[in-house]
């Protein structure tokens, strides 16, 4: 049966070799490497649940009268927009747990990416030659960022529409062509013309996600072709043979698995913990706001940066030419963004190291990449932890201005010390390791061990 | 474990799967309170099983020390290729006799094209329309009502909290539209030169919107704040911009750029309030060359 259906396609596709190489295409076995898997799995179960959501949202502004069955918002005006999700929440049966699986997923999913990205950068799996899969993977987790940005501003809700409204001001603070470029996104002045759900829809649920999906496939297909990194296994000469599971059968399972695991983790969040209840929220106007704002925790970094940033406009006679909102939310994600980018070329500059790379690095092994990228990352961090100030003065009772003072300062001192101590961890790891191999060698050395 | 043992348990696995999965359809043709959660472990039951049964399956049916293989990575470029290909490149260019001529001739048209299938994109909002970022709806002699529409009387307005305002029979959900308004002791305000007269009574009225990133000024003197901070404040939700109202809404912490437009306010023979005039500049946040005062001003 299996056979005469091979045959039948092999005969019309040809692609019976094709199908023989991937079922024996090695996966080196290191848990680290499923960060990857779990985003791509995340990514799916986006597009899955993504799909479901589309057919009952309705991307526009018109006003309507909400008559669902959440009594508290009964009679009230709203967008079509908001309405839609509130049926999607209240009335359309396993609703609420499609759109919050989709949220969460979308957490999940840049998370994924972020963790995946640290474990390729401090093994240095980025080298030569795959610093393209290393590029285009940058460039995927920037795509989710504006992709989930876009997912939560389309449901019209009022923190939504603050997050829009800081969009849109961080847009404008663009110098030179901000103002027009809002006005052709926006279609005039915020809060919008219509059109703007109608951009931000296609954007969400095509644009976007084709481009996410193409990055992904070149990715992969990136990595197929130049093969994973490995970590080093004695005996074996690392750089040059690979030691792995093959895709059938040992790792099919295995890898179906995590997709399963993946899956069932974001439905029970998606069931159970509660994410984004847009009702509480209320529909938005531009005249209202609420205290304790927080996005999607992936733009955490961004609404630390503007709320770092002292007060100043760059002012010459009486007109504003580089408003402030432009250094943390244009300035300083273009920084992280370039230095990612540039990284891989940069270290070849600074090390002169150009040979091809199949094994990894511990983080050991190099100490200074290890301390810079500890440095860059407790640099994000902090400014990360700085958009959350008014969650811990909420908590903590640390006064927020002294917080905002305590990260002006630490944002460029802490990522010295944290990458200095990474320095010296790495340094006396490796000096044990040098006592360790020679203690072993002395132990296996008969005279001195009499 | 043997490997009975194993398909036994994967078996077993499999049977729960299909256990949560029908339970997830018997579920959902009800209409329960919590269905959500109900739906939620049925469905996330029946994943977590099928990922637990494929895992077990991998490693107890396919152990990795057993099933390991090792292979050559492949090799790291391929000179021949590049080399054909490169010659068949240098060749067909050879072919060609007035090589500038036609390069420079494919460059106009590829850089006419493009910008012939980009300049619709023109039509997407009034790119050079910049004059509408300085719309305002507020004019001399124009009402302040509340958010049911009842114009704000001035012996309404108490010390310690503040009120949303907006004009009079206009739009309200424009950024240029809502206006917070505080009491203050006359004897505390010290406004900028030239706005004498603006705070009938004590009574002072800014642009709701802030000037950093266009949120709402939705907190008024959070109590958090009076110890670092002594006297009233707006403060603006967002990035936590706080503009002192006594004086002119100038910033006093937090990152918004410039003061929050003041509207000079006066208070008619029926004791309502209404405007005395425009906002002092343009409302929300700043963009590239925008005046940051009214030139009249």
């Amino acid at each position: 049966m299996i056979r005469r259906a091979l045959r039948f396609l092999d005969q019309r596709s040809g692609a019976a070799p094709a199908l023989r190489k991937t079922l024996h295409y090695a996966f080196p076995d290191h848990w680290s490497f499923l960060l990857g898997e779990v985003a791509l799995y995340a990514f799916i179960v986006l597009v899955v649940t993504g799909v479901y959501l589309t057919l009952f949202f309705e991307p526009s502004t018109a006003k309507d009268t909400y008559e669902g069955s959440y009594a508290p918002l009964q009679g009230i005006e709203a967008s079509k927009a908001y309405i839609s999700v509130l049926n999607i929440s209240f009335d359309v049966k396993a609703g609420l747990l499609i759109r919050q699986t989709h949220h969460w997923a979308a957490d999940v999913f840049v998370a994924a990416i972020v963790l995946h990205l640290i474990r390729v950068f401090f093994t240095g799996a980025y080298r030569k030659p795959r610093e393209l899969t290393y590029v285009i993977g940058v460039l995927m987790l920037f795509t989710a960022l504006l992709e989930g940005y876009l997912g939560y501003s389309l449901v019209d809700d009022l923190l939504s529409g603050m997050g829009l409204a800081i969009g849109y001001a961080v847009g404008l603070s663009i110098p030179f062509v901000g103002a027009n470029l809002m006005l052709a996104i926006f279609g005039r002045p915020f809060p919008g013309a219509p059109e703007l759900w109608s951009r931000m829809y296609i954007a969400h649920v095509l644009i976007l996600p084709l481009l996410i999906g193409g990055l992904l496939t070149a990715h992969l297909a990136l990595v197929a072709s130049r093969r994973h990194t490995q970590f080093r296994r004695k005996r074996v000469p690392s750089e040059v043979k690979l030691v792995g599971l093959p895709a059938f059968p040992a790792q099919a399972p295995r890898s179906l698995g995590l997709l399963a695991a993946v899956a069932a983790a974001l439905v029970l969040l998606g069931g159970l913990v509660q994410i984004n209840p847009i009702w509480l929220w209320g529909p938005y106007h531009v005249s209202q706001g609420t205290n304790g704002a927080q996005p999607d925790w992936y733009l955490g970094w961004l609404i630390g940066a503007l709320r770092l940033v002292p007060h100043f406009d760059v002012v010459v006679w009486n007109r504003t030419l580089v408003p402030n909102p432009f250094w943390g939310g244009i300035l300083f994600p273009t920084v992280v963004l370039v230095a990612l980018l540039a990284w891989p070329w940069l270290e070849q500059r600074a090390t002169g190291d150009r040979r091809f790379h199949n094994a990894l690095d511990r983080p050991r092994d190099a100490p200074l990449r290890t301390a810079i990228g500890a440095g860059f990352l407790t640099w994000v961090v902090m400014v990360f932890m700085a958009g959350a100030s008014d969650r811990m003065l909420v908590w903590l009772g640390i006064s927020y201005m002294s917080q905002i003072w305590f990260y002006r300062v630490a944002v460029w001192i802490v990522p010295f010390v944290a990458g200095f101590i990474a320095w010296r961890i790495c340094l006396g790891l490796k000096a044990m390791e040098e006592v360790e191999a020679e203690r072993a060698r002395a132990e296996a050395d008969p005279e001195i061990a009499l | 474990m043997s490997r009975r043992r194993a398909e036994l348990l994967v078996a077993v696995l499999l049977l729960g799967v299909a256990a949560c999965a029908v339970m997830f359809i018997v579920v959902y043709a009800q209409s329960w309170a919590h269905l959500t959660q109900y739906l939620a472990l049925c469905l996330g039951g029946a994943l977590a099983l099928l990922g637990a049964a494929l895992i077990l399956a991998g490693e107890k049916l396919f152990p990795a020390e057993e099933e390991a293989v090792e292979e050559d990575y492949p090799p790291t470029e391929h000179p021949m290729e590049q080399y054909e290909a490169n010659q068949l490149l240098a060749e067909t260019a050879e072919r060609f006799t007035r090589k500038r001529l036609l390069a420079g001739a494919a460059t106009a048209a590829g850089a006419a094209l493009g910008a012939a299938l980009v300049v619709p994109a023109a039509s997407l909002g009034p790119l050079l329309d910049t004059k509408s970022f300085y719309y305002s709806p507020w004019r001399r002699d124009r009402r302040l009502v509340n958010e049911d529409g009842r114009p704000l009387r001035a012996e309404e307005i108490e010390e310690g909290t503040f009120y949303t305002a907006y004009p009079e029979g206009a739009y309200r959900d424009e950024l240029a539209a809502p206006l917070v308004v505080v009491r203050l002791d006359p004897e505390e305000l010290e406004m900028p030169a030239g706005r004498e007269g603006w705070t009938p009574r004590g009574i002072v009225a800014y642009s709701k919107i802030c000037t950093h990133a266009g949120c709402a000024i939705a907190l008024y003197r959070d109590p958090k704040f009076a110890a670092a901070e002594p006297g009233p404040a707006l403060v603006c939700p967002c990035h936590y911009s706080t503009f002192d109202p006594a004086r002119g809404a100038e910033v006093t912490f937090g990152p918004a750029g410039r003061p929050l437009p003041q509207l000079p306010l006066l208070v008619d023979s029926k004791g309502d309030l209404r405007a005395a005039g425009q906002l002092s500049g343009p409302v929300g946040p700043a963009f590239w060359g925008v005046r940051t005062r009214r030139p009249s001003a």
